[in-house]
Order: C-alpha cells, then structure tokens, then sequence
C-alpha cells in the first residue's frame, strides 16, 4: 500500500493519491453503517429478538437490507416463513455481485469461501469504483471488513441500548439508506450502458412497488440490464 | 439462521463457481453493470417506498440533498449524515 506523498500537501487538502482515499473511504462507509447497524440493534430487539439473536443474525447473515425487511415483518406480525422470502429475494442480488467480482477475488477455495462472505451492496460498488484488478480487491477487502465491524459493532450496540436511542425516524436514520445507495451508484454511472440502465430499472422499481410483494421491485429492476447493455453494445460498435 | 445460510450460499456460489474461469467480454459486460438497476431500485424503494405505498416524505428533501453533495463529490460520510440531518431537521419542523 503506497503511503501518502505529503512533500506537496498540507494537511487537509485532498491532494492525497488514490489508495488513501480509497481507505479513507472505506472507513467512512464503516462509521456510516455502524450508525444504521445501531438504529437495526434498536429495531431488531423492539422486534422482538433477543440482543444475542440480533447480534448473530449481523454476524452470519451480514446482509443489511434483507435483515431490515426480516425484522420488518417480524414486527408487523408475520411469522418466520412470511419473513424469509422478501429477505432471501433481497439477498439474490449478492449472487449477482459475487458473481461480478469473481475475477477479482482470491484464487484459493478457502481464501473465496471467506471473502465470499464480505460480498454485499458497498463492498462491491467500491471493488467496481476501480478498473485496475488490485485496487478493486483492496477496495473490495478493505470496504468490506469496514463494513462488517461496523455493522456487528453498531448491532451490539443498539440491542444494548434498545428503546433508549429515541424514534429512528425522527432521527432521520431511514433517509440514509437512500443517500448511501445514491453516493454508492454515482461513480458507476460513468460506465457505459449504465444510465439507461439505471433509469428502467429505477422505474421497474417504483411502478411495482404497490403491487409487488418487498423485496420483488428491486430484484425485477435487473430488467434495467436489457436497455444498459443494450446501449453499451450499441456504443462499442459505432466507435 | 435459514436466511444466514441461504444468505451465506447466494455470496459463495458466484466466486466458488466462476472463480477459476475467465469470463467473456460481453459477459463481463453484463455482470459490470447488474449492480446499476438494483442500486437505483434500491434509492427509490428506500425514498419513496412506505411498505407497499409510494410515499413523498422527509426522505425525498434528504435525496437531494444527497444528490448535490455527490455531485460536489462530497466524501460519504457527509452526504449520509447530511441526508440524516435534512430528514431529521423537516421531521421535526413539520
């Protein structure tokens, strides 16, 4: 890892080479999801759970959304079953990015079986952020042990803590999931194909929300892959 | 602990499968872009969605918030915890 060339820099400017951003940015991804691991310890146990299940379920299943929408249910009423399916069709997309960063991670079986575990939303928008092989496995590697410690520590910490923390909404800890994914998805728009793809799959998303059971929308919005690569083959062979 | 391992198994199966092999371009092309429609999805479903009801609340002034400060290619934590604040601060003038 190349340290930070400071002959040219006074502290606080940006001027920093990529690497150190890369970790800077990692951490911060971390710090964030500790803060929402935090509001999903308090939501969990509110659910019900017990704070050793919360803090498991962070550790094993380690995937934010499907968790959220498992509790989610879980609250409103809904048995175990009723719970799985929207939370095992949010993790679907997982398989999608492991099978997107398989070029990039470690080439020994046990080595992947670990790091497959770290294969989740943030991780692998940072691996893609980068075109060179060995920075997007540092950026993958660092973004998502970043993630994972957060993420467990802020479960600890909010089944801990429980109701005391106040209404997570009135916190405005819910608008943060939406701006996360926004600064997750800019960088990848660059890429060709990608606007148009991310336009129908944004508007596959929305007309089926009221219809469609949670979890459904978001995995329907691949359909957002046929206009993105449709384009992007359209662009390679005029150019 | 059926969702950790199926969880776990969805991760696993793309690097333990496609590990080894090289993937063709137009392949690669595709995977390269199946994080985009899920991600925007994901804004939108979070934003706007309130279980099965499309939804215009605090979340939405906190969107564009978020939005101007990644096009100012503000670091991450800011434009988080600035969308947190902008929900936050219409909740509790509303």
């Amino acid at each position: 890892m190349p340290r930070t060339s400071t002959y040219d820099c006074p502290v606080g400017t940006t001027y920093t080479r990529i690497p150190d951003r890369t970790l800077a940015d990692a951490a911060g991804i971390g710090v964030a999801v500790a803060i929402y691991g935090v509001s999903f310890g308090v939501l969990a146990v509110a659910a019900g759970l017990s704070p050793a299940q919360a803090c498991v379920m962070s550790m094993l299943t380690f995937t934010g959304a499907s968790q959220f929408a498992y509790i989610g249910i879980l609250a409103g009423g809904g048995g175990t079953l009723a719970a799985m399916g929207p939370a095992v069709m949010l993790a679907v997309r997982n398989a999608a990015y492991g099978l997107s960063l398989a070029p990039i991670l470690p080439r020994r079986l046990r080595d992947r079986a670990l790091t497959a575990q770290l294969v989740i939303d943030e991780s692998t928008a940072m691996a893609r952020a980068h075109d060179e092989p060995g920075a997007a496995r540092r950026a993958f590697l660092a973004t998502g042990i970043s993630v994972w410690v957060g993420w467990n520590l802020g479960t600890l910490v909010g089944a801990l803590v429980g109701g005391g923390l106040g209404d997570p909404r009135s916190l405005g800890l819910d608008a943060m999931f939406p701006a996360a994914f926004l600064a997750l998805l800019a960088p990848q728009l660059r890429r060709s194909g990608a606007p148009a793809a991310a336009c129908v799959g944004a508007v596959v998303a929305v007309v089926l929300l009221p219809f469609a059971p949670a979890g459904v929308p978001v995995i329907a919005a691949l359909a957002g892959l046929v206009p993105g690569v449709l384009v992007a083959h359209a662009k390679a062979t005029r150019a | 602990m059926a969702l950790c391992g199926a969880s776990y198994v969805l991760k696993a199966v793309g690097p333990v499968i496609a590990g080894g092999r090289r993937l063709g371009p137009r392949l690669r092309g595709v995977l390269d872009l199946v994080a985009v429609p899920l991600l925007s999805a994901l804004i939108c479903v979070q934003a706007l969605g309130d279980g099965r009801r499309l939804v215009l609340d605090a979340r939405a002034p906190a969107l564009a918030v978020a939005a101007v400060l990644v096009w100012r290619r503000a670091p991450f934590l800011v434009v988080v915890l600035a969308a947190a604040a902008t929900a936050a601060l219409v909740r509790a003038l509303a």
